[in-house]
């Protein structure tokens, strides 16, 4: 199993090494099948959109990326690092609580809920992990954080509380406070479900930025326009099962599957 | 912000609607109530000052008696050691009742389920016993070599006895307002901070914890002002120096048990408020982030450091305004 880090930093352009691999992922809720044996791959730089009705797993599929959830069945590598687990001799060994640590800070994630921390101002929010995962000194720490809540428009709202911030403005903190740990790879969970609609787009334009500079990103999500716009695949999801996926062009505009085809219906 | 209704004249010339004036409903039975209660507290006032049986120079005479002060501090010390004991115990309990280790759960349980269930005046006779039960208390290896020991007397003296029965026994009533107030924080905030790679001691100490101390603390304050007068029951250990003892013997010697009680009672609401207020400026302390949010108060510094780096950009997303 190779390590970590690798080599592929060195070219900012996108290359088509896969960053995720996910083979025959089965996940159970009890007796409840939400999972049922997923294969995708996301190559690195590219934005991977995920669609498809509530409960046909896609969420589930990204806590599991980052062990949020507990894998029943299957593998999934990031990096070319087997996920919360060690394969000794063919024997899967579960990772230690600071492994499992570890290969999370190289995973951000960007929640339906923001999950902001109430009570830390957003500057406090986006610092809080590089200072006290990563060890880095405080001021080198805001310094960033600033550059990063400016990167997202709310540099002026640095000692704002969450709650003194608008739905839109939140997950722009949360997606800041994500990228402070400078991460190869960032999950979005529905980041603009629970958002108001005049405040959608702002969110969604500092996602399209992020595309731009190349960070390698899953998103679940409704937001069609932003698949069709930004995205490098497209997933759709249903009964646990991947129904239909390939270039986002193709699928919404042309797509092959019954299911896909309802779906589509309802949500353009 | 757009102006919807009070149109004033404003400078730009906009008319204004003629605001509502209208007359207040009535509340007569209000004065009826407010007049027998101002009755009843200058009755009780007049009572107070002429009642011979209040013996009030002899509560001038003892309320700041050294003895009396003496006792305040014994109690005080003996509140805030058994608190503290019993923050600290609550913590480690709520914490394990939390916990993926069935052992932990089941001893907290369990921890619980018998302080709790046992009346603290039991406890308190049971830890000035402890020295009959184990008059030697020996430190060595099970099983194997002593490596020192000592006289239980010694070390568990009245005093420290009484702290252990008081800690303990409220460490079980804490360790609930504890679970409670941790259970009262969101699961996204576990998530957030466990998907950022935080360890889980470090996200119960600087995110769950910080966040549950808001639903903690005015129960723990409650908690406080109850221990202040439970010490008045160390006597059961016994320990004989702290407010209630002392006061009980001074109205004993005196035969005056009127006025030793209004001395000591002066002093546990004297100390009750003192509680009260350090417990409002804890309160505001935890309430950093949700309670009295009115107008964000905007660090200036921050905002110049913040203006700086915006200044060296120029694509900014607009603002939403309204909030």
């Amino acid at each position: 199993m190779s390590s970590a880090t690798t080599d592929t930093n060195l070219s900012p352009t996108p290359t088509t090494s896969p960053l995720v691999r996910i083979e025959g992922l089965h996940k159970y809720y009890g007796h409840h099948h939400v999972l049922q044996g997923i294969d995708m791959t996301v190559n690195e730089g590219e934005v991977a959109v995920l669609i498809g009705p509530s409960g046909s797993g896609k969420s589930t599929l990204l806590r599991c990326i980052n062990q949020l959830e507990t894998i029943s069945a299957g593998r999934i590598y990031v990096d070319d690092e087997l996920v919360g687990y060690k394969d000794k001799a063919g024997r899967l060994h579960e990772l230690n609580v600071k492994d499992i640590a570890r290969q999370r800070r190289n995973i951000g994630m960007v929640f339906q809920r923001f999950n902001l921390f109430g009570h830390k101002t957003a500057l406090e929010n986006v610092i809080e992990a590089p200072v006290h995962v990563k060890g880095q000194p405080r001021i080198t720490a805001k310094r960033k954080a600033l550059e990063l809540l400016d990167r997202v428009g709310l540099a002026s709202r640095a000692d704002y509380y969450p709650a003194q911030l608008s739905g839109g403005q939140q997950q722009r903190v949360a997606i800041a406070r994500a990228l402070a740990m400078e991460p190869e790879l960032m999950l979005f969970d529905e980041p603009t479900s629970a958002l108001d609609p005049e405040l959608v787009g702002d969110v969604l334009t500092v996602m399209k930025d992020l595309a731009k500079s190349g960070m390698t990103m899953v998103v679940v999500t409704h937001e069609i326009g932003f698949a069709r716009e930004v995205g490098d695949t497209l997933t759709f999801m249903d009964g646990g099962v991947v129904v239909e996926s390939g270039d986002p062009r193709d699928v919404i505009a042309n797509p092959q599957q019954e299911r896909t085809i309802n779906f589509l219906s309802k949500v353009l | 912000m757009k102006t919807q209704t009070a149109e004033t004249t404003a400078p730009d010339g906009t008319k204004a609607p003629a605001l509502i004036d209208a007359i207040p409903v009535r509340h007569p039975g209000r004065w009826v109530g407010a007049g027998i209660l101002v009755l009843l507290v200058a009755l009780i006032g007049q009572n107070l000052a002429t009642n011979p049986q209040f013996h009030w120079d002899t509560v001038g005479l003892y309320l700041l008696d050294i003895n009396v002060i003496r006792g305040v501090g014994w109690t005080l010390l003996l509140t805030v050691l058994s608190m503290a004991l019993a923050v600290g115990l609550a913590i480690l309990l709520a914490f394990m009742r939390q916990s993926d280790n069935p052992i932990f759960r089941w001893t907290s349980w369990f921890w619980v389920w018998f302080f709790r269930g046992t009346p603290v005046y039991t406890q308190l006779i049971f830890w000035g016993l402890v020295a009959v039960l184990y008059p030697k208390i020996a430190v060595g290896v099970p099983f194997g070599p002593e490596l020192f020991s000592f006289t239980t007397q010694d070390v568990l003296t009245a005093f420290w006895a009484a702290v252990l029965g008081l800690g303990l026994n409220e460490s079980a009533y804490l360790a609930e307002i504890f679970r409670a107030g941790l259970k009262s924080v969101d699961k996204g905030q576990m998530e957030a901070a466990e998907a950022l790679g935080m360890r889980k001691g470090k996200i119960m100490w600087r995110i769950i914890l910080p966040q549950a101390m808001r639903v903690i603390v005015p129960p723990t304050g409650n908690e406080t002002i109850g221990m202040l007068k439970t010490t008045s029951l160390v006597l059961a250990v016994p320990f004989t120096l702290d407010l209630t003892f002392v006061t009980n013997s001074l109205a004993n010697r005196t035969y005056l048990p009127i006025p030793l009680l209004i001395v000591s009672a002066a002093w546990y609401l004297f100390i009750t408020s003192l509680l009260m207020v350090g417990q409002h400026f804890i309160e505001k302390h935890y309430g950093k982030g949700i309670d009295n949010l009115a107008p964000a108060a905007v660090n200036p510094a921050a905002l110049k450091a913040a203006k700086a780096v915006t200044a060296t950009k120029t694509n900014e997303i607009p603002e939403e305004s309204g909030r």
